[in-house]
């Protein structure tokens, strides 16, 4: 090795090699579980798996804010969104294995496989015997501070950006969680309705001079056809009565 | 082992969430391979960060990471919203754009 090499790092730390591909593997394989795991709780629990093993790496390549954000933000509140989001919608939304597109999963899987070869293989080829220069000067004063003063000095204008694009979003998924109610009528609207209305007295319930007082008897006026009016309205009125007998 | 070979799990697992984006039907998951690819994108940055000795990757890696969040919001709101009118969180179900 070079005076002008020595400063750089060409091979890492046992330790390090050790997570490297302890992690690795644990993540490469929690990664495949996410695609194929039939639940969304166990995809979203895999994710998980892979964001914890990322955030590892990050501290062990002198990233050690990325790391505590990573796991704050990401495996912290994201995910808890997501699973928010899986609980909303209901738990049993598994994917359907119904192929749509023939023949389309067969490609999926031969695009990707083709893919990582395009991409690991040129990559293996470009880092064989580079050195990395290692963060300890840039890491000097401390890997937060050194982050924040390029974030307010070259970057505050993307920092300005990403903060209106943060109000944004919030905006927009108030905007679209937002669910305009109907307005309910209030008891004086509703008695206004029935004393303006054709029927004044109570409603007969159901079941009144039937032969049995299940909801969906109707009841049976003097002459013995079925009331309608005693039905509860959001039943098959229609197929009842016709059950019952003939309507007056 | 050499510290660039971070580089090449990140190729991995950024194609583990493209394949999961083509396979999956259900929005949630396509919605977390999206977020495994983004996290991909992050080791692959926090990495170059390391290589270069500078730590403007680790700042746009935060970038992302603060984006992803926005995404997040967003993409889960339509999710839900259009979970309400279909009853469906399946992808092959919102087609009505199709049409």
């Amino acid at each position: 090795m070079t005076t002008a090499l020595a400063q750089g790092i060409t091979h890492t730390t046992g330790w390090e090699s050790a997570i490297f591909y302890v992690l690795g593997t644990i993540a490469v394989l929690a990664a495949l579980g996410l695609v194929l795991a039939r639940s969304a709780i166990h995809c979203a629990l895999m994710l998980v798996v892979v964001q914890f093993c990322l955030a590892v790496f990050y501290f062990a390549q002198d990233a050690p804010f990325l790391g505590a954000v990573q796991i704050i933000v990401y495996a912290g509140a994201i995910m808890v969104l997501f699973l928010f989001v899986i609980m909303l919608i209901g738990i049993d939304s598994s994917d359907s294995l119904v192929e749509v597109l023939r023949g389309q999963r067969v490609a999926a899987v031969v695009l990707g496989f083709g893919f990582a070869g395009l991409i690991v293989f040129p990559t293996g080829s470009a880092i064989a015997g580079t050195t990395a220069v290692g963060l300890d000067s840039a890491n000097g004063v401390g890997n937060v501070q050194g982050i924040a003063r390029l974030l307010f000095t070259n970057y505050v204008f993307a920092f300005e950006i990403v903060s209106a694009l943060l109000i944004i979003a919030a905006v927009g998924a108030m905007v679209l969680g937002h669910r305009e109610r109907t307005p309910r009528p209030t008891q004086r609207e509703l008695s206004e309705q029935r004393i303006a209305g054709e029927h004044p007295s109570a409603w007969t319930g159901p079941g009144v001079y039937a032969d049995h007082d299940a909801v969906d008897s109707p009841a049976l006026l003097p002459d013995g056809s079925p009331a309608r009016a005693s039905l509860p309205e959001n039943m098959s009125q229609d197929d009842i009565i016709e059950r019952v007998g003939i309507e007056k | 082992m050499n510290p660039a070979n971070y580089l090449l799990l990140s190729g991995v697992l950024f194609t583990i969430g493209t394949v999961g984006v083509l396979l999956r039907r259900n929005a949630i998951v396509v919605f977390m391979s999206v977020e495994l690819m983004l996290n991909a994108v992050n080791l692959s940055l926090v990495t170059f960060s390391r290589l270069k000795g500078t730590l403007d990757g680790q700042v746009i890696a935060f970038f992302v990471m603060v984006v992803a969040a926005a995404e997040v919001v967003v993409g889960l709101a339509i999710i839900v919203t259009i979970f309400r009118t279909r009853r469906s969180a399946s992808v092959d179900d919102a087609n009505l754009l199709k049409y």
